[in-house]
């Protein structure tokens, strides 16, 4: 995909923290409302929503890059991927850092409680 | 309007104002230009031969007496593009990506990837057969060609096994998403691998 960095090369965030699988990252997400208006207008309203939430994938790959992030809602887990340089990612700060010993924390879907539980990593 | 010649660069994804990531695949645009201009009246149809490549190779005499004859220099290959008015074109012109500008539609005609000999299932996306439940060696086959003894025969056109790709194959009404100096993004994808040539015409039905 080299060839094609120039492309895309422009649109690279480069305010983007340093993260890793296992951290907990807080994200504030710009979310687009359409609203009908008066005149049957619609009325398009931008705000800002935080999701925060552990990091269980990451996906480098330039532009296209993107990571997962789980929490659980309710007693629901809920797993979102953010394309990592969307320019929908108002921020994203690290609020933890974990210790991991793999890149893909998908065994966390099975755990609970307890057990889910992730040693900070500190430096 | 005329058309240019393309090098497919390949695919990757660009942000649009609203946030969407947007499929593009990236045509580096050939050095184009017009050899030769068709009029009704002299040929009987209206088109722009344009010219493309930076170094021509393996030219025939009677090719370069065609480029000496319109007076340009002998470039890797010809391509006509018709349009209603030739006459906005100049002989020696150069063609260049500000032709066409973002939001427009546009055509792309290549040569699709070879596939070689393929069987059904690829080709013509038949069904197949089951893979466990004492099939045997029937997981990929075509099933039945036809009827029994009336018709008695197979109907010419049957979906067979045979070879696929490497065909002249146009995707239409593809959205320009941006256009740079020589380089046109194209959302979606165009026929044949990455550097293949492929011709770029404004939509017919946009």
């Amino acid at each position: 995909m080299r060839a094609l960095d120039s492309v895309t090369q422009e649109q690279l965030r480069d305010d983007i923290p340093t993260f890793r699988e296992g951290d907990t990252v807080r994200i504030n997400v710009r979310v687009v409302d359409f609203k009908d208006a008066k005149g049957g207008k619609v009325e398009r309203r931008e705000r800002i929503q935080a999701y925060e939430g552990l990091v269980i994938a990451r996906h480098n790959n330039g532009i296209s890059s993107s990571f997962t992030v789980r929490k659980i809602s309710n007693g629901i887990g809920v797993e979102r991927i953010f394309p990592l340089h969307s320019p929908m990612l108002e921020s994203i700060n690290v609020v933890r850092k974990g210790v991991v010993r793999r890149a893909k924390l998908y065994y966390m879907r099975e755990r609970r409680g307890k057990a889910a539980r992730i040693r900070e990593r500190r430096s | 309007m005329a058309g240019l010649i393309a090098r497919k660069s390949g695919m990757t994804q660009v942000f649009a104002e609203n946030g969407h990531a947007v499929p593009v695949t990236v045509l580096e645009i050939e050095p184009c230009k017009v050899i030769a201009i068709r009029t009704a009246d002299a040929d009987g149809y209206e088109a722009v031969q344009v010219g493309y490549g930076k170094e021509a190779r393996h030219t025939s005499r009677a090719v370069q007496g065609h480029y000496a004859k319109q007076g340009q220099d002998v470039m890797r290959s010809l391509k006509e593009f018709r349009t209603e008015i030739p006459s906005s074109f100049k002989l020696g012109q150069d063609l260049t990506a500000s032709m066409f500008e973002a939001g427009q539609k546009v055509d792309v005609s290549g040569t699709s990837k070879g596939r070689g000999f393929a069987g059904v299932m690829k080709r013509w996306n038949f069904a197949g057969g089951r893979a466990t439940h004492g099939a045997e060696k029937t997981h990929r086959q075509m099933g039945s060609t036809g009827q029994c003894q009336d018709p008695g025969r197979v109907f010419p056109g049957k979906k067979m096994p045979g070879h696929y790709g490497a065909e002249r194959s146009t995707v239409e009404c593809l959205t320009v998403v941006r256009v740079d100096e020589n380089r046109l993004l194209v959302k979606g994808a165009v026929p044949g691998s990455r550097g293949g040539l492929v011709e770029v015409r404004l939509a017919k039905k946009g």
